[in-house]
Formats: structure tokens, sequence, C-alpha cells
């Protein structure tokens, strides 16, 4: 244990006097945070609206001002001609266009539930689904019309959507604990695979093989710092966060602690199992991110949904480790889930690293002699 | 007693025969050299030695520990240092030595003094907050010795301590490696530097993983018992080459820098005419006289026996 404690001390001095990686280490992730969180926003705004309003009537215009203070549309021009609208969409001048026919506001009157043309561009299967679903929720709120396009006439059925958790659907909310598994992993698995790698390169490793500290104290003292530098990396995210884009804190602060460790117990096994194949720092590098990047970012569930994923990527999924630590994280962050409810993604977590860990020891004890 | 015995030692890498049966046995308190060209199964076999890699067959004792029964114990007793001085570059001379010290689980009063020692062999009292990346080859080489007998290990092996190091520097380093030996150390070293070789006291010369000679270097030097060697000066080194070989009692010719050593196959060096032969063949010799043998004289000799790898 005094070994380990050494072998700590010294990777410490040499973390502090390597500025650049303690700047890596700590605010590297902040920034991608800060970086990520603005860029990767679901919510589309600012859409280019045309109006073609042949009613001119004061309902018309009241359901227009409806369209422009919802935020989400920019009203660019109003069209009178015919074909104005087909070529301000083929020249991009416009995303959307609202169509107001004439007898507008005297059917709005008379109850008889008239409606109303609104044509999307839909070369981005995603914005104009988005978009659409903004029109129906600013056309229903507007007393007496239908829906464009998908009108009901009469709603037999009528279903009130109600949305917990995130309730103005900011995709900031559902993206960041994403953004938090996704840069802790990385940081974590690439600054402990570097680590060790460096040693191998330089020759210290060898010299510290000749010396009589197991396997298990060596990497022990070398790994404590490392997580102690993740743990704080990550809290600083998390505080980022509720700072820049109002993350809410609804769980408690010990299960988002234990959590944490759970899942970078995982990337540091993960990033000495890398350590133990890779030779050159380049390779540990590389083979860091493909373990760390790809399966956090695309198959936890960050940012494409796992339930709608094939059924064989589904299957992977349940060993990447970022899926559970998701749901983990949103469970405590944005549900204030407290620990029993949440024992199946830790508890997953907790074999993730113990299998990692072990697997990592394994093959470097067999490689120390 | 021995301080390390080797008997039949073999170690495979798939078909590569890296060492091959190798035997030797090297007392305690001596310097014992061990000679050969890059790949002749050095490293593998201090490597072996130092317990990081488990021997395909035979064995190794090392301070009376068994390197494959107990590598662990091994460890503890012996020293090494290679020529990369593998030393933190971004550490300080005092912190390298507080890591090594902490490393080998010295206590506290023990580290003091073993630091203190450290310092002033090294010459580096004063220095002790310079990085080590800052400090010139041969403080380097001197704080890596350092670091590698902290814990006073009763035998060291050096894996080509010298590479990359001035003549003055190197001068200075082995007067430490004599002091030390002095001092009851066992001291394994491997050299490409014959010069070097030479302050050992034995040798042993290893070629394809085979050991080709070993002895004091009077002893190696004795295949060469009854085989004067000539040195000629010429000025056209390479055809006096040719006509030397021609000649019946000559075993080989070997080029020395601008002269040719000639071997010859019979012992008395002075019957045999060479200059007046070499002269009716049209060159001229500038001098001819008979050498003791070097120690590259019996490298190459011994390593030619062996045959190529």
């Amino acid at each position: 244990m005094m070994k380990a404690l050494a072998v700590t001390r010294k990777e410490l001095r040499q973390i502090a006097r390597d500025r650049r990686s303690l700047f890596i280490l700590l605010f590297i992730p902040a920034f991608l945070l800060t970086l990520y969180g603005y860029a990767l926003n679901f919510d589309v705004r600012h859409i280019r609206l045309a109006v073609q309003d042949r009613d001119a009537s004061t309902e018309s215009r009241s359901l227009v001002s409806a369209f422009i203070n919802s935020g989400y549309f920019d009203f660019t021009t109003g069209a009178r001609a015919e074909g104005e609208i087909e070529a301000l969409m083929g020249r991009g001048a416009v995303r959307a266009a609202l169509v107001i026919p004439e007898e507008f506001g005297r059917r709005l009157r008379g109850g008889e539930g008239p409606s109303v043309q609104v044509i999307v561009n839909g070369d981005n299967a995603n914005t104009a689904a988005t978009v659409v679903g903004y029109v129906t929720r600013i056309v229903r709120s507007v007393p007496g019309s239908t829906p464009p396009a998908l009108s009901v006439r009469a709603p037999i059925l009528a279903v009130e959507p109600r949305i917990w958790y995130n309730s103005e659907l900011r995709s900031a909310l559902f993206l960041v604990p994403g953004l938090i598994a996704y840069i802790a992993m990385i940081t974590a698995v690439v600054s402990t695979a570097l680590s060790i790698v460096r040693e191998k390169e330089s020759g210290t490793m060898e010299q510290v093989r000749m010396a009589p500290i197991g396997a298990l104290p060596y990497v022990v003292g070398k790994t404590i710092p490392y997580f102690i530098l993740s743990l704080v990396s990550e809290l600083l995210i998390v505080l980022v966060s509720m700072w820049l884009f109002e993350l809410p804190m609804r769980g408690s602060w010990g299960t988002l602690l234990l959590a944490m460790s759970l899942f970078l117990l995982g990337a540091l096994g993960t990033g000495l199992f890398v350590s133990t194949v890779a030779e050159t720092q380049q390779v540990a590098f590389q083979m860091s991110l493909l373990l760390a990047y790809l399966p956090t970012l695309m198959l936890s569930g960050f940012i494409f949904p796992i339930s709608s994923m094939p059924k064989v990527l589904q299957a992977i999924t349940y060993i990447v480790p970022a899926r559970y630590f998701l749901v983990a994280l949103r469970g405590i962050l944005l549900k204030g889930l407290a620990l029993p409810t949440l024992l199946t993604p830790l508890a997953a977590l907790a074999i993730y690293a113990a299998v990692l860990l072990a697997l990592a020891s394994i093959r470097f004890s067999k490689q120390h002699g | 007693m021995s301080a390390i015995e080797v008997r039949d030692l073999t170690r495979k890498f798939g078909a590569f025969v890296a060492v091959d049966h190798v035997s030797f046995d090297v007392h305690e308190g001596e310097i014992f050299g061990f000679l050969g060209a890059n790949g002749a199964g050095k490293s593998t076999t201090i490597r072996m030695l130092c317990g990081l890699l488990r021997p395909t067959s035979g064995t190794a004792t090392v301070g009376g520990v068994d390197v494959s029964r107990d590598p662990e114990a091994v460890k503890r007793r012996i020293g090494y240092m290679s020529q990369r001085f593998s030393l933190y570059e971004m550490l300080t001379v005092d912190q390298n030595i507080r890591f090594f010290a902490g490393l080998y689980g010295l206590s506290n009063s023990r580290y003091a003094e073993r630091r203190r020692f450290v310092l002033d062999m090294a010459g580096l009292v004063g220095r002790e907050h310079r990085l080590a990346r800052d400090l010139s080859g041969g403080w380097r080489q001197r704080l890596a010795l350092g670091c590698a007998i902290l814990h006073e290990p009763p035998i060291l092996f050096l894996d080509e301590p010298t590479g990359g190091v001035d003549p003055l520097s190197r001068r200075q380093f082995w007067r430490l490696i004599d002091e030390l030996a002095r001092g009851g150390v066992t001291i394994l070293v491997t050299t490409h530097y014959l010069d070097e070789a030479e302050r050992c006291h034995r040798v042993a010369i290893i070629h394809a993983g085979r050991l080709a000679a070993i002895g004091t270097i009077g002893e190696v030097k004795h295949v060469f018992a009854g085989r004067p060697i000539m040195e000629v000066h010429v000025d056209h080194p390479v055809e006096a080459m040719k006509a030397l070989d021609a000649m019946p009692e000559v075993e080989k010719t070997s080029l020395f820098g601008t002269a040719v050593h000639a071997v010859l196959n019979v012992p008395r060096a002075d019957e045999v005419p060479l200059a007046a032969r070499l002269r009716s063949s049209g060159l001229d010799v500038r001098s001819i006289e008979r050498v003791q043998p070097s120690l590259e004289d019996v490298f190459l000799d011994v390593v030619e026996k062996v045959g190529a790898p």
C-alpha cells in the first residue's frame, strides 16, 4: 500500500508539472460541454415563414401573429401570387409557408372550423416533423380552428399530452447527461491509457518492472490520481450545466457521486486495458477513442434512442456502460430518483467496472512478469 | 559462493531461439562483462535473470533465489539500470529519488541517508530541484545508477549503461562501478565498447544466443595461443588483405582501422617473411609487427567460430 502511494505521489507530481495535460483533463471537458451543449440542439427555431393571407381579416391576422409570437417562426415575406410560395421554397428563402384561405374569418366566427394550409420543406425529415408539431400546437391554440393538413374534423378521442421532467422539451436537458457520460468516458479512458503507455515508451515502465512492486499496487497507485481528477472534472461539468443550461439537480449528490464513481471505475478499467494492448501513445489514443467514443456516442441512447435501433444493435448496447450511466444520470438529475430505484443501472455499472478492471489486471500481471 | 548461477538457460520466442543453453557463474564482488552484438541474446538473458521473463528451460539463481520460482524475491536483491537511464524527465532529481525509494519500500530514515549518498555519488548536491530532463548525459547516468542502488542491492545489472555518454563521464562512471565492486557488489554489465570490457574481471561473449567464450581477459585471449597476430600497415590495405589471404601460413585477415591484422596458423611469426612477400607483390609495407590480441580480435574470432546467426 505504501508503494501504491509512492506511485500516486509520483503521478500527481508529474501531472502537476505537465500543465497541458492537467488543463486538458480539467477544462477541456467543460469547454466541450458548452460547445456541444449549444451546438447539439434539437430545438428548431427561427424557421423562415412565408405568409399568404387571402382573407385579411382580424382572425387571420391574429393567427399570423400567433405564429410569429410563438418564437419558432420568423416572418420573412408575404406572398400574393399563386406560384410565389413555390418559388420561395425552391430558392430556400423560406422553410415553411402559411396559407390562409378566403372566408377564414367568417367561417371561424360561424363555428364552421375552417382549415389553413401549412407547407413545410420536408428535405430534412426531423426538422419538418418538429415544425409540424409546432404548427399543430399553435393552430390548436386558436379557438375554433382545426389543425392544418392532418385535420381531424371532430376529434372523437382527444389526446392531451403532458410531458414530465422536461416539460418544455428542451433538448439540452436531455442531451447534457449524455454529454457528461461521453466527455467523462473519453477523458478518463484516454488519460489513463496514455499515462501508462507513455511510461512504456520512455522506458520508465521497464525500470518499474525491475522493482519489487506487484502489478496491483502499481495499477492502483497509477489510477487513483486519474480517478480523482476525472471525478472533479465530472462534477465541474454538472455545475457548468446547472449554470449554463439550467440543468436541474433533483436527486441526491451522494447517489450522483456513487453513479459517477462506478462509471469512472469502468472507464479507468477500459483505459488500463487499452494500455496493456497498445505499445505507443498513438495507438493507445486511437484505441481509446474507438472504445470510448463510438459506443458512448452511438449506442448509449445519448443521441439515438435505443428502442428504435435494430435488434442486433440493441443487444450490443447492453455492454455499453454509458447506457446504464445515462439512465442513472437522467434519473438522478431530472427525475430525482433515489438509490433503490436505480439499483439495476448501478449494478450494471459495477459489473462492467469489475470485469474490465479484472481483465486489465490479468493482462497487466502477465506482462509484468 | 556464486552470486549468479546460470545452467542451460534457454528462451524461445516461437521458433526463434533467443538464448540457447547458456551456462555461467558470476562470483561475488566481481565485475562480469557480457559482450555480444545487438540481438545476440544479452538483453533476453538479463531479463530472465531479473525475473522479468520466464526461461523456456534451464535454471538461473540470482543471490541464491531461483528466478522462475520467486521473481519478486529476485527483484528485491537486484538493482537494474539500462542504457535509457529510465528516469522521469518531468520530475526533479529529488522526486525521482523519492519515487524509487518508495518503490523499494525504504523507511524514512534510510531514505534520508541513501538520498545523501546518491546525491554525493552522482555529484548532484545543489541540483536536487533540477528536472531530470535538464541534466546532461553524465549526470543523468549517475542519477539513474543512484536510483538503481538506493536499496543497496548485492547484485547490480547494467544493460549498456554508457551508451550516448561522453568519454569523461564514462570514465567517471567506471570509477563508480569499480568502487561498488570493491564494496562487495556483484556487477553484470553488458557493453559494446570493448575498451570498457577490458575493465571487467571476467567476460562472456554471447553470439546468436550461445555462449562463445568465457573467462578472464587473459583467458579469453588464450584462443590466440600459437596463433600470432601481425599488424600490417600498408598503403593499400584491401590489396594487402588479398595478398595475405593467399599465403598458406595466414589463417585469416581483418581490417582494424587503416591497419590489417593477419592471424597466422604457425606459432613462430619470425619464420614467415610476410614483409618480403608483400613487397614482392608490389605493396609498399610501412611497418609490420606482432601485436598482443585485443578483445576485438578475440570477439571477431569467437564469433566467426560459432558461425553466423
